[in-house]
């Protein structure tokens, strides 16, 4: 089903200074019965990243970061078994995910002699039993599976969410016989930078000439979508003629359902 | 002139000041100062009033320096070279005795091109002591007090001492020497007698039309009633003493025999002797009827070896002097103050490659005390001097010599004497080499046999009448049947054009009355003429062209050694040295002789209308320029179509302009120029009324002016070079002689600015005109004109557009086909390093018949040139369509095979690959190997299928090409037309794509297997087992499973449910969580979906929900709040995940997470402490094999890191003990249950 603009901005209207948390994304459901928990955590996500992407640098000062340290530090003295990093990130309205990097990072500067190298840092937040200090490991755990906008299982989700997308609209491609090169192909082939999939034969959607098709298994607001075909296609396609399919989520169903559950955009 | 050479060698004028002093007569007109060279060092261009002083009082010689000069080098080199091919040379030793006069010298008779011997006429003793004086006066300078060599002969130093010589050459009285020079005194004067060393003149291997390449100038007794008109002078390599023999046996009625001055008497002496000895040598030795023809006579065969001398550095004589002068030299040369440049090239490598000094003593070589500075002594007192000297002026010419073809460079650089002398300059050559990409072959394609039928000039609208139309079909008939027969029998022996042919031509053109057949016929000559004559070579070949592509087919690995094969057996020995007069090669010798048999009026006026019309079409044609933004990057490639249309067009407008040239001429050309001057000036009144066939010089001048000298002036060279005696003294063409010096000066190449000509141009520029200068009819004292004269015609040259000449048209290909004569320079290079003598003046190659198979390779090749012929024929009758058709599908289809031997074949390679890579890898453990090791056990193994390519390719192409060919032809084509145009396309197709196969295919091979290796030893690295046995879902399956991503995000919120915080109400039920476990084993079931990473963290999730469970952790939601998960339930819920981990998961599972400190840390914090669940999994675990005993030991080693309160670490060491020690149980279900038991109730009892 198609989300429509007004019903995208109500959602995230109730998304403004909301923790990236379970229970955020319990309480969206409630209010958005129809809207799967997929499309939700989708726009949260999308909006969260916004919010984030505006704030980022006010927690990166390095007086913010020791004042962080030292709650940090304080809380835990008081009692290891609270959540305390959770608490902090959603209280100063920061992902729990990036806090908890902003405090190991800190931490490690502190224990070690050379500062962490980034891969030391993302592989202690895929696996906090890395962690040297049993406390913190457990605080940063904590903050990691109740973040739901950020972080190493996050990620995950996304990309298998892309993943899974891709397969699907592959199948679908099949069963409509629509013979199509993908991602791997164009590569063999020395494409650089490639949509999912090329149409051999190109197929007119809506009166539109779809060449190639892109699913993105996200939410493609107007911002994303053009900087991501800035980013990626312009480059290479270079022919204002042409037009494409770009699958934002949900999408892979409009060979299915082609009214109702595509949003197709031209460029 | 000499003084001016020697204030130079005292130093007492700096060589800078002497090149300005020089250039400034040459260059008065130059609005840039000459550019300095930049060998120069800096102090070379010090202006010192003292210099000026001395070179003032000169002033009136300048002009004459150059010419001085370079016959001084000459003479001086007249002991080196007397083998080889003479240096031709033209200068006019204008002496201040003989001021220069307008008209040329007498010179050979008609057909000038070929007549470079100019029959000399009886003079009078006292009208001949001119040249010997002048000749002196060059030599010896005007000194006053210097004695004339009176007796001296002409290519030797006068002045050396009468000694006489048990030699049976040429031994002369000498007369009174100069005493400075004792030495020379001593030298021994040239081995004339010895024709290896001397061949007679000309001797250069004829061409089949008698052609005489070079034109070697004899001294010309000058008669008194040519008083006016200079006589010609000239340098010449061997001494001039090394003249023709067999002309007569009379003395005196010899060309030579009488007038000779006194100061040439031993030079006849000579002649005498050397003729004697001649005719005791050669009693067979024909006597030719005249001077022309000498040069067409045998050979005699020569005995004696001449082996050449080693040149050492250290051994040169007089090193300063050299150098000084090679600087001087290469001065000049560099500002072009040299009629021609390659001319000097030539004689430079001449010197370099000199054999051996002639006889030569000991003696000689030690250097004169005090006579460095002075010319006495002569310059080259042996081959170490020459070698010396080459390797120094050619050090300045670099620049030049980089941009020679690459076989050129290859033989320079691979010359052990340049290595010897100057390892620097043979360093900078070999980097040119291996940079350069200027192949170029020497070789002429094959004359075009070819006859193309033109339908559209069948056309019978085109005529007046149908009797027009029927007449002109006939004459068409005529023409080729003509040509056909010219093309059989004009290289038969005594063939004769005119007896054969001359009275079907003129009865041919008797039937052209009517004006308008005359045009058609000359359009139908004209086109016939550009595609016949107009191949890349320009010598003829339009169709046979396929010539190397029928070698290509021998096979790709050959093909480089079989075109050089080739092109030895076919390149002409020699084209007639450095200066070839001009001449019409191949095809262009029918059309010469059509229009002399022909010899009607109204044909050459059509013909010179609709050339000229031609001309002045191509010469406007605008040829495509780029963006001048494009010279980097692509423009390489942009620019190949671009070259090859510059070069098309460059060599029709040369051959037309050849043609128009010769009709133009025809009428004005007689045997020599006239006789006096009376009438010379008369004939000059009549002809300056005439008006030119073409207005040449309008397009010069707009040629210029539109920066496109590089089109406009090689066509007007070859126009030029047809012109008869009397044309350069026309005023007309005067002005435009005085236009090309002009320009030839300017063309300076060291210069290199913006808006300057690319180097090659000029170097074409250089090339053509150079050879203009020195061609019969043109005088000699033309190129050092009086100064002022070049200020006649000032052209604008400075335009802001960019034009031709500015663009990089001209490759070493076209510059060789235009200028074939700078190939002598790599064929004399070649013949030194053969090692035969330059006897007989050409250029002997060795071919060593390695094997006699390589004959059996003829009679395909004959065949399948033949088949390319026929090919072409079957074409020619056909519509244009039907050929570029073929052309097409063969295209096509040869790139299709291409790509599906890389489909199918390659494809194939690399799967065999794969599987013997693995196999590798499993007998050869984990590491395999070397991957590079790897990659080439693999590639000997496959490469040698690559073989197959071929014989595939070429069924692939049998296959797929025909029922191309018949869908793209009408229905209606006849079935012979059809099979032909398909096997035709067949064979083309066959050949592109086998070409490629052959040449690539190893490579391709090599290439993909070289990826899948790394492919494979990627996938293998971390995780092998998993990878090896990696499976996608069963073939029943529907893909239904849930999908990876919602489950991730449901373990992850159970997860997080767990973690905490929560809400009171919070919770999971136990259903919820076995249905979670069910999803994940049908997920991994149905891997449709799962992607790794999801799959690695799906694994990581369910062992942190295992340590949840076993930690007892996870808040269920029941009625009415939530509480712990009971112990059955949990058991049940660990044992699905042990079956998923043992069964379901593809990717390692983290299980030693269940022992992380944080994962432990959780029951430390539990109280009571529960154990029962981790020490049943870990049993578990052991039992299913999913972990070691050791792995779990090892584990548990590294908690004690950990800081635990003290009770824990004891239990935990309590706990594990009796795991540990436990032996190996063969009932594993049993077991476990047993001591789940036991062990929970020690735990119980403990706490």
């Amino acid at each position: 089903m198609i989300l429509t603009k007004a019903q995208y901005d109500e959602i995230a209207q109730c998304l403004v200074s909301v923790p990236p948390t379970r229970q955020s994304l319990r309480k969206l459901k409630q209010r958005f019965p129809s809207q799967s928990q997929a499309t939700l955590l989708s726009i949260f996500s999308q909006e969260y990243q916004k919010h984030i992407k505006r704030t980022h640098a006010k927690h990166h000062t390095s007086e913010a970061i020791e004042s962080y340290y030292q709650r940090y530090l304080n809380g835990v003295g008081r009692n290891g078994a609270a959540p305390v990093l959770l608490d902090l990130a959603n209280e100063v309205d920061y992902a729990p995910s990036l806090m908890a990097r902003i405090i190991l990072e800190r931490f490690l500067q502190e224990h070690e002699e050379t500062p962490p190298s980034k891969s030391v840092i993302n592989s202690m937040l895929r696996d906090p039993s890395q962690i040297p200090d049993g406390v913190l490991a457990n605080q940063v755990y904590q903050c990691i599976v109740n973040d739901c906008c950020y972080g190493p299982l996050v990620d995950c989700i996304k990309h298998a969410i892309g993943h899974e997308h891709e397969v699907l609209l592959r199948d679908l491609l099949l069963e409509k016989s629509l013979s199509f090169l993908d991602e791997d192909q164009l590569r063999a082939k020395g494409y650089d930078k490639t949509p999912d999939f090329i149409l051999q034969v190109p197929v007119a959607v809506e009166g539109h000439i779809i060449h190639w098709i892109e699913s993105k298994a996200s939410f493609g607001d107007e911002c994303s979508h053009h900087a991501y075909l800035h980013d990626q296609f312009w480059s290479y396609w270079n022919s204002s003629e042409e037009e494409s399919l770009i699958l934002w989520l949900k999408s892979p169903m409009f060979l299915k359902n082609l009214l109702l559950e595509f949003c197709w955009i031209s460029t | 002139m000499a003084a001016v050479l020697e204030s130079l060698l005292r130093e007492e004028v700096s060589v800078a000041a002497a090149v300005r002093w020089i250039a400034r007569s040459a260059q008065s007109s130059e609005v840039t100062a000459p550019t300095r060279p930049q060998a120069w060092p800096e102090s070379a261009f010090r202006d010192d009033p003292g210099e000026a002083a001395a070179l003032s009082s000169l002033r009136p010689l300048r002009k004459e320096f150059v010419p001085f000069l370079l016959n001084f080098l000459r003479e001086q080199s007249s002991r080196v070279l007397p083998q080889g091919p003479p240096t031709p040379a033209k200068a006019p030793g204008s002496s201040a005795a003989l001021p220069g006069r307008p008209g040329g010298p007498p010179r050979g008779g008609r057909g000038a091109r070929s007549q470079l011997f100019p029959p000399t006429e009886p003079s009078s003793t006292a009208a001949a002591e001119a040249p010997s004086a002048r000749r002196g006066g060059r030599r010896r300078g005007p000194g006053p007090g210097r004695e004339r060599g009176g007796r001296g002969s002409g290519g030797l130093e006068e002045g050396v001492s009468g000694e006489s010589s048990p030699w049976a050459g040429g031994r002369r009285p000498r007369g009174s020497g100069s005493p400075g020079s004792p030495s020379l005194a001593r030298s021994d004067p040239p081995n004339l007698s010895n024709l290896e060393e001397f061949p007679p003149v000309g001797s250069v291997p004829p061409g089949p039309a008698g052609t005489k390449p070079s034109r070697r100038i004899n001294p010309t007794p000058v008669s008194e009633e040519r008083s006016l008109s200079k006589p010609k002078t000239c340098f010449t390599s061997p001494p001039i003493n090394c003249v023709p023999s067999s002309q007569s046996s009379v003395p005196d009625t010899s060309p030579w025999g009488h007038g000779l001055p006194p100061g040439c008497r031993s030079l006849q002496e000579e002649r005498e002797m050397l003729r004697k000895e001649r005719s005791k040598q050669l009693q067979q030795s024909p006597t030719p009827a005249c001077p022309t023809s000498e040069s067409g006579s045998p050979l005699p065969s020569r005995t004696g070896n001449l082996t050449a001398e080693p040149a050492d550095p250290a051994r040169v004589s007089s090193r300063q002097r050299l150098e000084l002068i090679a600087l001087i030299y290469s001065s000049c040369i560099a500002e072009n103050l040299v009629p021609n440049l390659f001319l000097e090239l030539f004689f430079v490598l001449q010197l370099l490659t000199a054999r051996r000094m002639v006889a030569t003593k000991e003696s000689d070589l030690e250097p004169i005390p005090g006579a460095l500075d002075s010319l006495e002594s002569p310059l080259f007192q042996s081959v170490h001097d020459c070698v010396f000297f080459a390797v120094q002026v050619l050090e300045h010419q670099f620049q030049v010599l980089s941009y020679l073809d690459k076989g050129t460079l290859k033989l320079l650089a691979e010359n052990e004497r340049l290595l010897c002398f100057s390892p620097a300059l043979q360093g900078r050559l070999r980097a040119a080499y291996e940079g350069s990409v200027a192949k170029v072959s020497l070789a002429m394609p094959p004359s075009a046999q070819a006859v193309s039928f033109q339908p559209e000039t069948d056309n019978r609208a085109n005529f007046s009448s149908d009797r027009a139309f029927h007449t002109f079909k006939k004459q068409r008939d005529v023409f080729f049947e003509v040509l056909r027969e010219w093309e059989d029998r004009h290289e038969e022996p005594g063939w004769d054009f005119e007896k054969g042919l001359g009275s079907r031509i003129r009865a041919m053109m008797g039937q052209l009355s009517a004006a308008c057949s005359h045009s058609h016929f000359v359009r139908l000559f004209q086109k016939q003429l550009l595609q016949m004559c107009q191949s890349p070579s320009g010598t003829g070949g339009t169709v046979l062209g396929e010539a190397p592509d029928v070698l290509s087919m021998l096979g790709a690995d050959k093909l480089g050694r079989l075109r050089r094969l080739q092109e030895r057996l076919v390149a002409p020995q020699s084209s007639g040295g450095p200066c070839p007069p001009p001449t019409f090669p191949g095809c262009q010798g029918f059309f010469r002789d059509f229009i002399l048999s022909a010899s009607s009026f109204q044909f050459n006026q059509h013909l010179m209308d609709s050339l000229s019309l031609k001309i002045r079409e191509l010469n406007s044609l605008a040829l495509p320029q780029p963006e001048p933004s494009d010279e980097d990057g692509e423009s390489d490639v942009d620019w190949q179509g671009e070259r090859r249309q510059f070069a098309m067009v460059l060599l029709s407008l040369r051959l037309l302009a050849k043609f128009l040239g010769f009709v133009a001429f025809l009428p004005y050309r007689g045997p020599e120029p006239p006789p006096t001057r009376e009438l010379q000036d008369s004939i000059l009144a009549l002809r300056s009324q005439v008006p030119p066939a073409l207005d040449v010089r309008a397009l010069l001048q707009q040629g210029l002016r539109a920066r496109r000298a590089v089109l406009t002036v090689p066509w007007l060279v070859e126009f030029l070079s047809l012109a008869d005696h009397i044309v350069p003294l026309l005023d007309y063409y005067r002005s435009i002689f005085t236009l090309l010096l002009h320009l030839h000066r300017s063309l300076v190449l060291s210069k290199e600015s913006e808006g300057e000509m690319c180097f090659l141009n000029k170097l074409l520029l250089l090339a053509v005109l150079g050879w203009l200068f020195q061609i019969p009819t043109v005088p000699e004292d033309l190129f050092f004109l009086e100064e002022g004269q070049l200020d006649t015609f000032e052209v604008d040259t400075v335009t802001s557009e960019q034009g031709l000449d500015g663009m990089p048209v001209v490759d070493q290909h076209l510059l060789y086909t235009c200028c074939p004569y700078i190939g002598e320079l790599r064929k004399l290079l070649a013949s030194w390093v053969s090692g035969s003598s330059g006897r007989s003046g050409g250029f002997v190659r060795k071919i060593t018949p390695t094997t006699t198979t390589g004959l059996g390779a003829q009679p395909p090749r004959t065949t399948q040139g033949l088949q390319a012929q026929l090919a072409q024929a079957f074409f020619h009758n056909q519509p244009p369509s039907l050929r570029r058709t073929v052309e097409f599908v063969a295209e096509r289809i040869g790139s299709n095979c291409v790509k599906h031997i890389k489909a199918t074949l390659v494809a194939d390679l690399v799967r065999q690959a794969e599987s013997l890579l693995q196999e590798q890898l499993v007998t050869q453990g984990q590491e395999g190997g070397d991957p590079a090791q790897l990659l080439e056990i693999l590639c000997s193994q496959l490469c040698p299928h690559g073989a197959q390519a071929l014989t595939r390719g070429r069924e692939f192409c049998q296959k797929k090409s025909p029922g191309a060919v018949r869908a793209l032809l009408p229905e209606e084509t006849p079935a012979a037309v059809l099979s032909s145009a398909e096997n035709i396309a067949v064979g083309l197709a066959t050949e592109k794509a086998c070409a490629w196969l052959s040449a690539n295919i190893t490579a391709l091979i090599r290439r993909e297997v070289k990826a899948a290796v790394s492919r494979t030893l990627r996938a293998q690295g971390p995780e092998p087992a998993a990878r090896g046995e990696r499976r996608g879902c069963s073939r029943a399956c529907e893909h239904h499973a849930p999908l990876p991503s919602h489950l991730i995000s449901e373990i992850k919120d159970v997860l997080a449910l767990a973690v905490g915080p929560r809400d009171p109400e919070e919770g999971v039920s136990p259903e919820h969580l076995e249905q979670l476990l069910g999803q994940l084993g049908q997920t991994l079931r149905c891997r449709q979906f799962l992607c790794p990473p999801a799959e690695q963290h799906l694994a990581k999730c369910s062992v942190e929900l295992a340590s949840l469970l076993v930690a007892d952790q996870i808040p269920v939601l029941g009625p009415p709040v939530q509480h712990r998960l009971e112990r059955g339930q949990a058991r049940r819920l660990l044992h699905m995940l042990l079956s998923l981990w043992k069964d379901d998961f593809q990717v390692p599972v983290p299980l030693q997470l269940l022992l992380s400190p944080r994962n432990l840390g959780l029951l430390a914090d539990t109280r009571p402490r529960e154990w029962d669940l981790l020490l049943f999994l870990l049993r578990e675990l052991v039992e299913k094999g999913l972990m070691g005993r050791t792995e779990i030991e090892a584990c548990l080693g590294s908690l004690h890191d950990a800081q635990w309160p003290k009770d824990f670490s004891e239990e935990l060491a309590t706990l594990f003990n009796p795991l540990l020690a436990e032996p190996h149980m063969p009932e594993p279900q049993l077991r476990a249950c047993e001591l789940v038991q036991t062990n929970r109730g020690t735990v119980l009892a403990q706490s």
